[in-house]
């Protein structure tokens, strides 16, 4: 039995392989440095001001931007020789990035069509996914008539119908009204404890990490400052830009 | 309301307006001329004529030929192009120079070209000849070829302005749902970009249909085989103009037709 089929029957968390990933990229002058284990079930959210090298980070653990050096595996595979499409690596862009000439249907049944399912075949399994994500009213729709909430359960709706084994979650809650997001914010925790493998998520906000993940790892300038539980940062931040990210997020 | 328009910013001085007048005249005049004095009376019977049907039927054959082939090539020409921007200065340059150069080429000096390079003595068509028996000049695979070489970079720019404004990301996304770069062209750049190619071929197709140069010196003006509609409609003004002004009316019909069709989507391409 698949990941897939264990979730889709609602059965028990499928044991699932930790990231270890101990990377450095290059962009453009900066060069962006990071080692970090992140364990199924565990959370881990990349904390840090614009420009830090967050996504860039993550772009590389997904293979969308080339490493410099380092490796990256998940269990004992490594992973960091293989294109993006043999990682098993979900992602959830920042704003999304939904497939635009395709209904919120074709958009989870993505994943399923290019692994050689005929489009019928691909467009039932994606049902499961449409119906637990609360999107089966919305399955005709193009992404241009979702909303910001609604864009954002496509798009883990549809990275989680590949069946990845570690999800990486980009400025999931950026893309959203300031009014929906404490709502949005506990439904993507509820999904990403559902998902139970090792998920990486990257934000600015300290209210993301609180809610989405247990441990942080603060990123700035392309180097790791500190990382911990968010109480342990509280206790004695390292730099001045981690006392004031706390000190502006209310506990 | 006057008085707001005689204060317009953009209101122009007058001997611009009336040069623009003047221009806008040398545009349209000669079109009102051919459609007032069109032998309309006469034009089910003109239409009808052997010599018309034929260089009509051959004229929509291999316009429509040169399409396809400048989709099956420009299409990934223009996404060639468009990854270009990461390339040194000189090879980029040179690239797209490759590509605007039949755009701007007079199409008498493409017919030339094309007769050096594939004619019986070309630098490749002696090889055809001497190896395969093939000789291409003066054949209707010849009318298709000067029709891609002059229509190509329209659909080329047109595909390539549309690949530039398509959102990069959503390649990478495919790519991590497992696509091959075969299957993220094939189900995500490729229809993402469908609405530039679908413009590009209507240009192509028109600008193939229009194709006169390159055409009467590479491919001849044989009946039935390599006369096409403007080199009929041209040979037809010295014995029967009747005939050549309703080959003329069909022609403007089918650009008006392509005009209608594009209205906003114009060039893409070309324009930027």
């Amino acid at each position: 039995m698949t990941a897939t089929d264990a979730a889709r029957d609602g059965g028990a968390a499928p044991v699932r392989p930790s990231l270890h990933a101990d990377v450095e990229v290059a962009r453009g002058e900066q060069r962006i440095a990071a080692a970090f284990d992140v364990e199924p079930g565990h959370p881990l959210a990349i904390i840090g001001p614009n420009g830090a090298g967050k996504s860039t980070l993550l772009a590389a653990v997904a293979g969308l931007v080339p490493l410099s050096s380092g490796h990256v595996s998940i269990g004992s595979r490594a992973i960091d020789g293989l294109p993006p499409e043999h990682r098993g690596i979900g992602v959830v862009f920042q704003d999304y990035v939904l497939f635009p000439h395709l209904s919120v249907h074709d958009n989870v049944a993505f994943a399923a069509r290019v692994r050689g399912s005929a489009r019928a075949a691909a467009r039932a399994a994606a049902e499961p996914w449409l119906e637990r994500y609360g999107l089966a009213d919305l399955a005709d729709r193009l992404p241009a008539q979702l909303s910001g909430g609604q864009a954002q359960r496509v798009a883990l709706a549809r990275a989680l119908a590949a069946d990845p084994e570690v999800l990486l979650l980009d400025e999931p809650m950026s893309a959203l009204d300031i009014e929906i997001r404490d709502e949005m914010r506990a439904e993507l925790a509820t999904h990403v404890r559902e998902f139970g493998g090792a998920t990486v998520l990257v934000t600015h906000s300290p209210a993301d990490a609180a809610a989405l993940a247990d441990s942080v790892l603060v990123l700035e300038a392309g180097r790791v400052t500190q990382r911990g539980a968010l109480d342990e940062l509280r206790a004695s931040p390292a730099t001045p830009y981690v006392e004031r990210m706390l000190a502006a997020s209310p506990e | 309301m006057a008085r707001t328009t005689a204060h317009a910013p953009g209101r122009l001085a007058w001997p611009v307006a009336v040069l623009a007048i003047a221009g806008l005249a040398v545009l349209v005049l000669p079109i009102i001329a051919l459609i007032v004095r069109a032998p309309w009376a006469d034009l089910p019977e003109l239409l009808v004529r052997e010599s018309v049907i034929a260089a009509l039927v051959l004229s929509f054959g291999t316009a429509i030929m040169a399409t396809a082939v400048c989709l099956v090539l420009g299409v990934p020409l223009a996404a060639l192009l468009a990854r270009a921007t990461g390339w040194p200065t000189l090879p980029r340059r040179l690239l797209r120079a490759a590509v605007t150069v039949p755009l701007v080429l007079p199409p008498v000096v493409g017919g030339i070209a094309l007769l050096l390079l594939l004619g019986r003595r070309g630098l490749v068509g002696s090889a055809l000849e001497q190896w395969f028996g093939l000789t291409i000049p003066f054949t209707t695979g010849a009318v298709v070829i000067a029709q891609v070489f002059v229509s190509l970079p329209f659909l080329v720019f047109a595909v390539e302005g549309a690949l530039r404004s398509a959102d990069r990301r959503t390649e990478l996304a495919a790519a991590t749902l497992g696509a091959s770069r075969w299957q993220v062209f094939r189900h995500v750049t490729l229809p993402l970009v469908a609405p530039g190619v679908a413009a590009g071929a209507v240009l192509c197709f028109t600008r193939a249909l229009g194709e006169f140069g390159a055409t009467i010196t590479f491919a001849g003006s044989l009946p039935g085989v390599t006369r096409t509609l403007p080199i009929a409609s041209y040979l037809a003004m010295q014995t029967d103009p009747a005939e050549a002004v309703a080959l003329a009316l069909l022609l403007l019909a089918v650009s008006i037709g392509v005009l209608l069709g594009l209205r906003d989507r114009w060039l893409p391409g070309v324009r930027g």
